[in-house]
């Protein structure tokens, strides 16, 4: 296998996770299980970021500091998300995000 | 040494290396869980003062552990009705799995390790940090209520105390400049070139460093993921059988991982102590010398991480047990800014004091050190214990106790 | 087979597998846990890819971190109803529909259209990932010295922001998640 190729079958392993985190998202309706979605996302976006920077050189560094940004984002993210979820649970007593509507218009 | 052997190899006999090591690994992981069990045992029954196991085995009961593997082998393997079945089935393997992993870039020697790294040591944290899922996946799929509260206070207790810990590793890191652990430890040739007396800052790095790998194996006193007097027996309450003991194949694993850390970070790794390198001292006797070499300094490993999980079971057998809101605070209050500390203060150690001033200090540290530790083994040889008394067999008198009035006068 | 195109397959295909499962599982703890093994498998990958620094961090922040903050907050607010959460089957089938569109697009928008050369990977013995990183993060420029078509970046920028961000999300959920006072009780 020539490295175009292999590059493709990583890029399709990002896009892979990628989609499955979007229809995590989509279909889960317990909001701790959106947040696994968000996951899922970033990590396909991670392998792309660091097959990139293996395949091409002019992204060699570069590609592993957006990784490891992307990674420290979505520890943050999921601190925050969680601490959110708690205290909608702690005022409604449930995590279904299908009953978050009371921002409704 | 395997490099000249890898150019015969094709791609594939990659495999068949890996699978040596691994079987090689796993090999010690079970020797090291079965030693160590029996030493928990023995170091137990000495420090309260009855005699652990005596029987199987000839003398000193040394292979009751494996009688007691055979038991828990053939022993009935319970799933409670409750339970996770799928979780409760994969969380042991889980924890030994993030066990296992840390000794693949652990040296047991120059050279002997299966998998050279150069962010080794970053390695080893990240891995063994995996383990506590395992832990968690075990509290929450037993469907108890004790299983479940040890799962939350073990995850707790190791996502505080990962911080510490990792920035305690930190400090010799920077004092060496390498995340390799093979490197670090070969820049520790002799006694005093030990990094835990390189500094002030090293020396309390590896105090705290011991009290969080203790904390983060679930020893005592920070054993609240398994408090038998309140949980039972915590997260493995529901377990028994093979998959009990995988549980404790991982702690009895991480443990000597751990230990092997802080032999290597900060106790010279291998280094005999004396000044040169033991597989080099050797060399001239071509590929025997270099087999005598590694020999020892295996020996020398294995003998390091054991003693100080001897003193983890020293310690476990002789403080109480913290309350789980002691034990936070101890982590966030105290180890985290201390850590903090350590960190900084060894940058600027390095950075700003003269040589001279540095070298002083580290052999200051090391007299200090040597002393203490020759007048403790001068005590404790020239120690005159109590002669046994005549009331109970086993019992001490004490008769130099004031207001002693004997036993047989009772 | 090449070694590299074999582990390839081996650990896509087991991340791909346990990402499906992720989405599948009803129950969500258990998605948690199929999220543990694609964030492990996913690591796996970085290693293949040679940048073992992004993996170890990968399984330290995410496994070890992120992850078991999640299943924290799962157990916190795990009750019977909430565990098992059904999805209606439309809900499924338009998802599914979804997703298998948007792969589509995504595969058709990157196979074959990346030129890629590679050099062998380096030894991890001597990989100098790690240093480069923490150079380029504490503001040494990295690139080369000649090119004048390529820019010699830094990201000590970045990286304080990074700092500043994380202390922020620190105090955030820490007053978000913190215990309410007796008087303003939940509704």
């Amino acid at each position: 296998m020539n490295p175009a190729e292999q590059l493709n079958l990583y890029l399709a392993l990002g896009a892979l996770l990628f989609v499955c985190g979007v229809v995590c998202m989509a279909t889960k309706r317990n909001a701790i299980g959106v947040l696994i979605g968000v996951e899922l996302v970033l990590n396909g976006a991670n392998v792309n970021f660091v097959a990139f920077s293996r395949y091409n050189p002019a992204f060699e560094i570069e590609g592993m500091i957006f990784a490891l940004f992307v990674i420290v984002m979505a520890a943050g993210e999921a601190a925050v998300a969680l601490a959110i979820v708690l205290n909608f649970y702690n005022n409604h007593t449930t995590v279904d995000v299908d009953s978050a509507e009371e921002l409704k218009g | 040494m395997l490099d000249w052997l890898g150019e015969f190899w094709t791609d594939y006999g990659i495999f068949v290396l890996a699978l040596i090591a691994s079987n090689v690994l796993i090999g010690f992981m079970l020797i090291n869980a079965i030693f160590s069990v029996w030493m928990e045992r023995k170091v137990a029954g000495r420090i309260q003062d009855r005699l652990g196991p005596t029987r199987v085995g000839g003398k000193f009961g040394w292979l009751q552990t494996l009688a007691d593997g055979m038991k828990l082998l053939v022993k009935e393997d319970t799933i409670p009705a409750a339970a996770d079945q799928f979780l409760f089935r994969v969380g042991p393997y889980i924890a030994l799995v993030g066990s296992f992993l840390a000794f693949i870039v652990l040296p047991f020697g120059d050279g002997v390790v299966a998998r050279e790294m150069n962010i080794a040591i970053f390695f080893m944290l990240a891995v063994m940090s995996s383990e506590v899922f395992g832990i968690i996946l075990i509290g929450y799929g037993s469907g108890s209520k004790w299983s479940l509260f040890g799962g939350m206070r073990e995850a707790a207790q190791m996502v505080s105390y990962e911080i510490p810990m990792a920035m305690c590793v930190l400090v010799p890191v920077i004092v060496a400049g390498s995340m390799n652990l093979g490197d670090i430890a070969r820049s520790q040739s002799g006694l005093w070139n030990w990094l835990v007396f390189h500094d002030p800052f090293t020396f309390c790095a590896f105090w705290t460093y011991f009290t969080c790998a203790m904390a983060s194996c679930k020893r005592a006193p920070f054993d609240l993921a398994e408090a038998e007097s309140e949980l039972v027996a915590g997260f493995h309450t529901e377990y028994s059988g093979f998959r009990w003991l995988v549980i404790f194949m991982a702690e009895y694993g991480s443990m000597f991982a751990v230990s092997g850390i802080a032999c290597i970070m900060f106790l010279g790794g291998w280094s005999t102590g004396l000044p040169w390198e033991l597989t080099e001292l050797f060399g001239g006797l071509g590929v025997v010398g270099l087999v005598i070499g590694n020999v020892i300094n295996v020996v020398v490993f294995l003998v390091k991480g054991w003693v100080l999980v001897f003193v983890m079971m020293w310690v476990r057998w002789t403080l109480p047990r913290l309350r789980i809101d002691q034990v936070m605070m101890l982590c966030l209050k105290y180890l985290i800014p201390i850590s903090c500390v350590l960190m900084a203060g060894v940058s600027l150690w390095n950075l700003w004091l003269p040589a001279l001033v540095q070298s002083i200090v580290g052999y200051l540290i090391f007299g200090v050190s040597a002393a203490g530790a020759g007048f403790f083994v001068y005590r404790v040889v020239t120690w005159v214990s109590l002669k046994p008394g005549s009331a109970m067999p086993g019992m001490w008198r004490m008769t130099t106790l004031p207001g002693y009035q004997g036993a047989a006068k009772l | 087979m090449e070694l590299h195109a074999f582990m390839f397959w081996l650990i896509a295909l087991l991340t791909g597998l346990c990402a499906l499962a992720t989405v599948i599982t009803q129950n969500i703890v258990r998605s948690a846990t199929w999220l543990l093994f694609t964030l492990a498998g996913t690591s796996g990958i970085f290693f293949l890819l040679g940048a073992d620094f992004v993996g170890a961090i990968q399984l330290l922040i995410y496994v070890g971190g992120t992850m078991v903050l999640v299943v924290f907050g799962v157990m916190l607010t795990a009750q019977g109803p909430f565990i098992n959460m059904k999805t209606s089957g439309a809900e499924w089938a338009i998802s599914i529909v979804a997703g298998i569109l948007l792969f589509a697009v995504l595969l058709f928008g990157t196979w074959g259209r990346f030129s890629a050369s590679t050099s062998t990977p380096e030894d991890p013995k001597d990989s100098h990932h790690a240093v480069t990183i923490g150079q380029v993060l504490t503001g040494v420029p990295y690139g080369p010295f000649d090119s004048p078509t390529q820019v010699r970046a830094h990201y000590l920028l970045p990286f304080e922001i990074v700092s500043v961000h994380l202390l922020v999300v620190l105090i955030g959920a820490a007053y978000l998640a913190r215990a309410k006072r007796r008087g303003e009780e939940p509704k």
